[in-house]
């Protein structure tokens, strides 16, 4: 089970949940049940966010395995200069 | 095989990797001979003009391009009627399409209405004035707070407010609105002793290359074509063109030329997809350049910005709680990138309570482009002049107070995941430490510090690396080379192979020749391209040893890899003469043909990074002018690849924000339109307005790299502001809270402080 935690775009898409409890063994597999579960998150998870597990920020390998009990943040898509 | 396979082991011993050899591009460079975007000539080539339009805001009634087709030498004029709506609702793509050719609309002075292609330059600025354009002039906006307000011109009828609730009912000029943060900030600000608020507003920059935007696109009829500029990204501005005019990627062969800088305005399209358009109606090669004019009023500079940030702290020098409001306007299409400031904004801060919402804005100006850690100088300016005002207030050491609060290992960072190792308590330890910062001040000047972090990331990478017949190695990947990334290649190749340095040879392969690379941005590009180049010469080394043991006859597990030399393993593998990477390479063709390694990846684990800044300033009291008179750039580099570089990258960041500081900022008028786009009258600090800027290379390894590197490039942009800022309230005890600290704005604060 992991604790999922939200932060910047999502929160009001989400009803004003913070966080959220789910099944999911990678990062795909927990933005489709995000997305099945909550369907208002759907459009911004589709237009790109960053996952971070265990502060490790991904955004894009989103086949990599997350750990039982990791600390997992949806944070927005991350852009450089 | 002596290889670690484990990417979380760190290696500490180098022969090569640290080094500072000659950058393979330096010679060209300053010779002439390397070639820019405008430096490329295509048999009957024709050249392109743009017109612009002069408006803030604007319906495009009417465009007669009658008389301009008819002056002799024009071959071709498009218009958004030559670009038709191909994006497929992807709407990221439909928004570069509006901005690279105006739709009906002009939403800011400078927006592309129109291009002409000519057999000459003057012939096509000619023609760009015969096209008329009949336009209904509209309500315009550029100031961040007036396109908030409810009466202010709406630009976009159907955008309506993303990230509150109620969800509104009525568009706005409001985009979204971000919320980061944790803990109770109200219960963090009863615990304070003392709690500062102060509202803040920066200016637009720009990114201030010193190359215009530029590229020669041809497209056939059938489809086919190559374009050649100078971008961040070919083959970013390969799928995007692709995208805008429904072309089929693999056919058009996108290739970048040598760059003169980017710094995040080089991530998108601008003149490749009118080129091209230009291209498939004229049938000829077309060359597109911009002046400085439109590289000011056409691409994309930064936000403007209104801050508020409360900080609350006790006695001690503990911060309580920390609060932050930002109000970002990007241009005239959403992203503004405020999510980013917002996330930035506490970074340096182990904060047990802090709430940061942002408001993404659109007005007026022309759409925003990144700028090297976008949005973050602009929101850490805030905080950290916050932070500065409450260490003078309780009397504390500016570098204790951020050591007392500083994000360390396992830190729970502001914008909610927790920090791994990083380094920013290192890098003020080394601020502290350094002469700089005990030496005594002279009468009149005033010292600032202030810390930065940056994100890093890593993303797609692919390398290519042959061994020849000759020994030598090249080595070829697809990201853009703007801050040394060949060199460092050259380095870690080298290293992994045993070889010295100018053994190797690195180049950027065109769209054709190499897999998918993503842009250089992020500071992404010696983090992702190391993984890929060390895992290349990796696998090449693994090919080596194998035809080493097919040469010996022994099995290719008893071969070992050893300072450029297969050799066996031990006694029981056999006794034999070690083979030298040339010996080898001399045999290619007879031991099973060419060698070569490749890999390819989408790296993740980049590691943040942190810097503080020491700037010494002197303040002309009769003219406002600040001179920085001394500056040091203490940062975090994980492991520097190639120091001199790696030192750059800390002095050109530094320079850019103390230009930002102190002169930079887009001037609009009443009209809506620029005031000041060219060099003579945006200021840029040139080499005559800084001193030598000093620098602290400080190593605390990347995990998530082979050699520990974190990217360097963008972090040191981030400080001087605030570095800056918090020098001039040294010295005059005046705290600005408007950026550019330009003369007029100073002299006026000096000027209300004297009453």
């Amino acid at each position: 089970m992991l604790h999922v935690k939200l932060g910047g775009p999502l929160i009001v898409e989400a009803g004003g949940a913070r966080a959220f409890d789910i099944e999911a063994r990678t990062i795909r597999e927990l933005l489709t049940l995000l997305g099945d579960q909550h369907p208002h998150m759907r459009p911004v998870l589709e237009k790109g966010v960053s996952v971070a597990v265990n502060g490790t920020i991904y955004r894009e390998a989103f086949l990599t395995e997350i750990p039982d009990g990791a600390e997992v943040f949806i944070l927005p898509q991350l852009v450089g200069g | 095989m002596p290889q670690d396979s484990n990417p979380h082991l760190v290696k500490k011993q180098f022969d090569v990797v640290g080094t500072r050899p000659l950058r393979p591009d330096g010679i060209d460079k300053v010779t002439g001979r390397a070639r820019f975007g405008a430096d490329m000539f295509a048999p009957g080539m024709l050249h392109g003009a743009v017109l612009r339009s002069p408006h803030a805001h604007a319906r495009i009634k009417k465009i007669d391009v009658s008389k301009a087709l008819k002056l002799d030498g024009v071959k071709a004029i498009v218009t958004s009627d030559d670009m038709p709506d191909v994006t497929g609702g992807n709407e990221d793509l439909r928004v570069i399409l509006c901005n690279v050719m105006a739709r009906g609309k002009v939403f800011y002075d400078g927006h592309a209405v129109a291009a002409v292609a000519a057999v000459t330059p003057l012939i096509a600025r000619e023609a760009v004035k015969l096209i008329k354009v009949d336009y209904e002039v509209l309500p315009h906006v550029t100031d961040v707070e007036a396109a908030m307000k409810p009466d202010a011109p709406v630009l976009h009828d159907d955008m309506f407010t993303a990230g509150v609730e109620p969800k509104p009912t009525k568009p706005s000029n409001v985009a979204h609105r971000y919320h980061f943060g944790h803990g109770d900030v109200a219960k963090g600000f009863k615990a304070a002793d003392f709690v500062i608020e102060r509202t803040f507003r920066t200016e637009a920059t720009h990114q201030g290359y010193i190359e215009p935007h530029a590229c020669v696109a041809t497209l056939r009829a059938d489809g086919t074509g190559e374009l050649w500029g100078c971008t961040q990204g070919h083959f970013m501005i390969r799928s995007t063109c692709a995208g805008l005019l429904g072309l089929d990627a693999s056919k058009l062969r996108v290739t970048a030329s040598e760059i003169g800088g980017g710094f995040g305005g080089k991530t998108t399209v601008f003149l490749e997809p009118v080129a091209l358009a230009l291209s498939r109606k004229s049938g000829k090669p077309v060359k597109l350049v911009m002046s400085r004019d439109e590289v000011f009023r056409s691409t994309g500079p930064t936000a403007s910005t209104a801050i508020r940030v409360k900080i609350g702290i006790r006695k001690d020098g503990r911060i309580t709680a920390g609060e932050a409001e930002l109000k970002f306007q990007g241009g005239a299409w959403p992203g503004s990138l405020v999510d980013m400031g917002a996330m930035a904004a506490f970074a340096c801060y182990d904060l047990e309570n802090v709430d940061v919402i942002g408001w993404d804005v659109v007005a007026n100006r022309p759409k925003l482009a990144p700028y090297r850690a976008p949005s973050a100088p602009m929101a850490t300016y805030a905080v950290e002049s916050v932070v500065q005002e409450l260490a003078d207030k309780i009397g504390m050491d500016a570098i204790d107070l951020r050591l007392k609060n500083a994000s360390g290992d396992g830190t729970k960072s502001s914008f909610g995941p927790t920090y791994g190792t990083i380094g920013l308590k290192a890098t003020l330890e080394a601020a502290k430490k350094h002469p700089h910062y005990k030496s005594p001040l002279k009468k009149g000047q005033g010292r600032g510090v202030a810390c930065g972090f940056w994100f890093n990331f890593g993303g797609n990478m692919s390398v290519n690396l042959t061994v020849n017949a000759d020994g030598t190695v090249g080595v070829t990947n697809g990201s853009p080379d703007i801050g040394g990334s060949r060199a460092s290649m050259c380095l870690m190749a080298a290293e992994e192979l045993g070889l010295p340095y100018d053994q190797v040879h690195a180049i950027v392969g065109d769209t054709s020749s190499i897999g998918h690379c993503d842009i250089t941005d992020g500071s992404r590009v010696t983090f992702a391209a190391g993984i890929a180049t060390i895992n290349a010469a990796r696998d090449a080394v693994s090919k080596l040893c194998g035809r080493a043991a097919a040469i010996w006859g022994i099995p290719k597990d008893a071969v070992v890899w050893e300072k450029g030399h297969a050799k066996p393993a031990g006694d029981n593998a056999g006794k034999f003469k070690p083979l030298s990477l040339k010996e080898i390479a001399a045999q290619f063709s007879k031991t099973g043909g060419p060698i070569a390694g490749h890999f390819e990846v989408n790296a993740d684990g980049a590691g943040v990074s942190f810097g503080t800044h020491i700037a010494d300033v002197e303040i002309d009291r009769d003219t406002g002018a600040t001179r920085v008179v001394r500056y040091t750039v203490c940062q975090d580099a994980g492991k520097a690849v190639h120091p001199s570089y790696v030192e750059g990258q800390f002095q050109g960041g530094a320079v850019q924000g103390i230009g930002w500081a102190l002169n930079e900022e887009y001037v609009y008028g009443a009209d809506g339109r620029m005031q000041n786009a060219g060099f003579l009258d945006y200021r840029i600090a040139v080499a005559s307005d800084v001193p030598m800027i000093d620098t602290v290379i400080v190593e605390v390894p990347n995990p998530g790299h082979p050699y520990g590197v974190r990217g360097v490039g963008e972090t040191p942009i981030v400080p001087p502001l605030a570095t800056v800022a918090n020098a001039i309230a040294n010295a005059t005890g005046i705290h600005m809270t408007h950026i550019p600290m330009s003369p007029p704005r100073l002299l006026k604060a000096l000027a209300e402080e004297k009453g």
